[in-house]
């Protein structure tokens, strides 16, 4: 075989010739291209890669409920701008570090103050909300931080801030007594127009009260003045007196959740804006916190010697209707020389509110001399007594008043607060004149009257008898002594009379005219109040009106908490028939 | 030593790849044309084992991003999820779908992989005039032509997936950019065993025998 390294070229005469075509050549080396074009996107992709990759960070969380490597996006204002890449528990197990990757655009977000948490479904007494992370899975919600220091460790929200940082408005601080039934995200109304929110809240280091911070959005800041007043605006103001009922509410939602409310009083001089992070006081409610206008407060002492009874802290001082005052204490104070217990009550008075009308008369401007004006009032016989506000509930109020019958008294003003005369209340008057006629009537010699009276009809009655045994021989005899008797009978009766006639009548009549004004008192009293108890009276009626509406919203919770127990879905869907 | 037939080309014949006419051609480089069809003709493909590189490489490189890209990006209502192709290999094989596990790893990673490692051989040898199992090569570039057009299995699935699968909300299926490079391995690697002539396999062999 080797022999013959070409084989025999065999003659085929009938193949054709191929044809020949004089063309110039092409490059064949332009396949090269390809593997380049290739090289330029597989490069490119993996720049991108490279560049596209963002910074690292690392958020503590205290759990990782809801979070899950790879999955669990970061979001700022619902963009996404990373992603969970591990979660794992810190060596300690006191929590769990989430490291995420970020977008390379969100770079600018990786300052000192950014906030992070985690977004997921929350029902909470005055919201739901990240309903759409029930299908999605939740997320870290981000709020952009302002300062200029990067950071790539963070520590994340156990739930989420109530204000975005970049939100235009001011914080507040209010200081309160309790909480009341206020929680973060609370509104603050302003007009009843929802203008902030509570947004965290805090117990004093001393346990004593409660600080909350509020945040009022931006148009609205401008109305918290130096001077502005807050209150709760929590539920609903029931109040029930002679006048019928008031109810007095913010928006449904604060009558639901409770709220704040504010407003400033009109003062020219203060109507600068106040400047953020300003303390005011939370009142707990619009009066307490309108009484707070007056600037100057009084204190004065009342010594009562009756029983204060339904006179409690906070009931108004009162001058012929108008509330110039309140009670702020009460207290008990025996005297060991006179051995009498008597109860000091201490009052604030506004004296603005008293003599407003008498500065503008006559001082202008000057600083008035309350002391003088009062010993001047009290000479002419002003007092303060109790009187019963309510007849039903039996509460008291301190009204001050003028009694120019009234014993002379004068102020005491070397008292520390200065003491202020008081008279014995009228009901207190009503009860001692009672007692009086009591011990009048005790005193009258019935027993004595009585035996005077039996006496008599024994008599009678043995003259009767021997009448009745009388025979006609006797007779004469008899009619005689008979007559005789009788006379002395009539004597007696005659005596009797008299006795009567000295002892009883004047008596008895100085009686039956205190017994008539005792009881026109008491028919006009209870006049008052059978007008407020009658069917037809507006308190009752409003009552009854307003239990009834109770009833009506009662029976639609009840069928909306039917619908949504059959129904739970409807939450998120909507009701079946609206869909 | 074997027997070593005569090539066409030694013989100044060369055969129409369109219509199989045989014709005589001299061997100067000027272009032909059969003179039944008009067809070019050549005795070997033109550049053979150039092209082939230039395609292979390019495939090399795009077999890269092919396997680290996702391939397949399913959103549906609960989650969202981007898939590479070893991922997805690596979820079927834990929800328990071994049996398309393994196809999946097969037809989209082992072959392509085959592919370009045969090719590479087939190259290889071909320029070191290796004399080396010429029978078994001729059989590897069978089976590579044979096997080429199945590889494209995953980009039917996703083509498909993502032209059934668009409930908007509910449930959507995207082609990632992985797709696209998964394709354009499959095909550069089809044209790359197109472009190779195995006729060259057995030129090195005559030319050992001369």
């Amino acid at each position: 075989m080797s022999d013959t390294n070409t084989p025999p070229l065999p003659d085929f005469p009938q193949i054709p010739d191929a044809i020949v075509e004089r063309r110039r050549r092409r490059s064949s080396q332009l396949v090269w291209i390809i593997p380049i074009i290739a090289a330029i996107i597989g490069a490119s992709l993996a720049v991108k890669s490279c560049l596209d990759r963002g910074p690292v960070i690392t958020i503590t969380f205290k759990s990782g409920e809801g979070m899950e490597a790879g999955k669990t996006k970061i979001k700022y204002k619902d963009v996404q701008i990373g992603e969970v890449k591990a979660v794992i528990i810190a060596k300690d197990r006191s929590h769990v570090l989430v490291t995420a990757e970020m977008f390379k655009e969100a770079v600018w977000l990786l300052v000192e103050d950014t906030r992070f948490w985690v977004v997921r479904a929350r029902i909470s007494s005055n919201s739901i909300s990240g309903l759409g992370t029930l299908m999605e899975g939740s997320y870290i919600g981000v709020d952009a931080g302002t300062s200029k220091q990067s950071q790539h460790e963070f520590k994340g929200l156990e739930r989420p801030p109530v204000i975005a940082m970049d939100e235009p408005g001011c914080q507040f601080v209010l200081h309160a007594i309790d909480i009341g039934s206020l929680d973060i995200t609370s509104p603050v109304f302003y007009r009843r127009i929802q203008v902030g929110e509570v947004i965290a809240y805090e117990l004093d280091k001393d346990g004593k009260g409660v600080t909350l911070k509020i945040f009022i959005r931006a148009p609205y800041d401008q109305y918290v003045k130096a001077n502005t007043l807050f209150w709760h605006a929590s539920g609903v103001d029931f109040t029930l007196d002679a006048n019928g009922v008031k109810i007095n509410t913010e928006s449904m939602v604060s009558i639901l959740l409770g709220g704040i409310s504010f407003l400033s009083p009109e003062d020219p001089s203060k109507s600068q804006p106040a400047s953020s992070n300003s303390t005011f006081t939370l009142f707990a409610n619009k009066d307490e916190a309108m009484k707070r206008l007056d600037a100057v407060v009084e204190t004065y002492v009342l010594v009562f010697k009756e029983s204060l009874r339904g006179l409690l802290i906070g009931a108004p001082v009162d001058l012929r209707g108008v509330t110039v005052g309140e009670v702020t204490r009460i207290n008990v104070d025996l005297d060991p020389r006179n051995r009498e217990i008597s109860m000091p009550v201490e009052v604030q008075l506004y004296p603005e509110r008293l003599w407003a009308q008498y500065r503008s008369k006559s001082q202008q401007g000057k600083p008035m001399d309350s002391r003088q004006l009062l010993s001047t009032l009290v000479k002419h016989g002003f007092r303060a007594h109790l009187r019963n506000g309510n007849l039903l509930t039996g509460q008291l109020y301190v009204a001050l008043d003028f009694f120019p019958k009234a014993v002379p008294s004068k102020m005491d003003w070397s008292k520390n607060p200065p003491e202020f005369p008081t008279i014995t209340s009228s009901m207190e008057q009503f009860q001692t004149t009672l007692m009086q006629i009591v011990q009048k009537i005790e005193k009258l010699p019935l027993e004595e009257l009585a035996g005077d009276v039996r006496q008599t009809i024994q008599t009678f009655e043995t003259t009767l008898q021997k009448i009745e045994k009388l025979h006609l021989e006797d007779l004469a005899g008899d009619v005689r002594q008979t007559i005789q008797t009788f006379e002395t009978t009539l004597q007696n009766a005659d005596k009797l009379l008299k006795n009567v006639d000295t002892s009883i009548v004047p008596e008895a009549h100085s009686i039956l005219e205190d017994v008539r004004k005792t009881l026109d008192d008491l028919r006009k009293t209870l006049g008052g109040a059978k007008q407020t108890l009658s069917p037809d009276a507006p308190l009752q009626q409003d009552l009854r009106e307003t239990l009834r509406e109770l009833r009506r919203a009662a029976q639609s919770l009840r069928v909306l908490g039917d619908y949504l127990e059959r129904h739970p879905e409807s939450l998120v869907r909507g009701k079946e028939d609206d869909r | 030593m074997r027997q070593v037939e005569p090539a066409a080309a030694g013989l100044g014949l060369c055969s129409c790849d369109v219509c199989g006419l045989v014709s005589r051609s001299d061997k100067a480089g000027d272009p032909v044309h059969c003179p039944r069809c008009r067809t070019r003709v050549h005795f070997r493909k033109p550049n053979s084992v150039g092209h082939c590189w230039a395609l292979l490489i390019a495939a090399y490189i795009l077999y890269i991003p092919a396997n680290l890209l996702p391939i397949m990006e399913t959103g549906s209502l609960f989650n969202y999820r981007k898939d590479t192709i070893m991922s997805g290999v690596v979820h079927l094989w834990k929800t328990g779908f071994w049996g398309i596990a393994a196809i999946v790893f097969v037809a989209s990673i082992m072959v392509p992989l085959f592919k370009l490692l045969a090719l590479t051989l087939l190259l290889v040898s071909v320029q070191r005039r290796s004399t080396w199992w010429p029978m078994q090569r001729a059989r590897l570039y069978r089976l590579v032509e044979l096997v080429g057009r199945w590889s494209m299995l995953d980009i039917y699935v996703v083509t498909l997936l993502a032209a059934l699968v668009q409930i908007r909300t509910l449930a959507t299926v995207k082609a990632g950019a992985g797709a696209l490079a998964f394709g354009a391995v499959v095909v550069l690697t089809m044209f790359a065993s197109m472009k190779f002539d195995p006729r060259m396999i057995w030129d090195s062999l005559r030319k050992e025998n001369q």
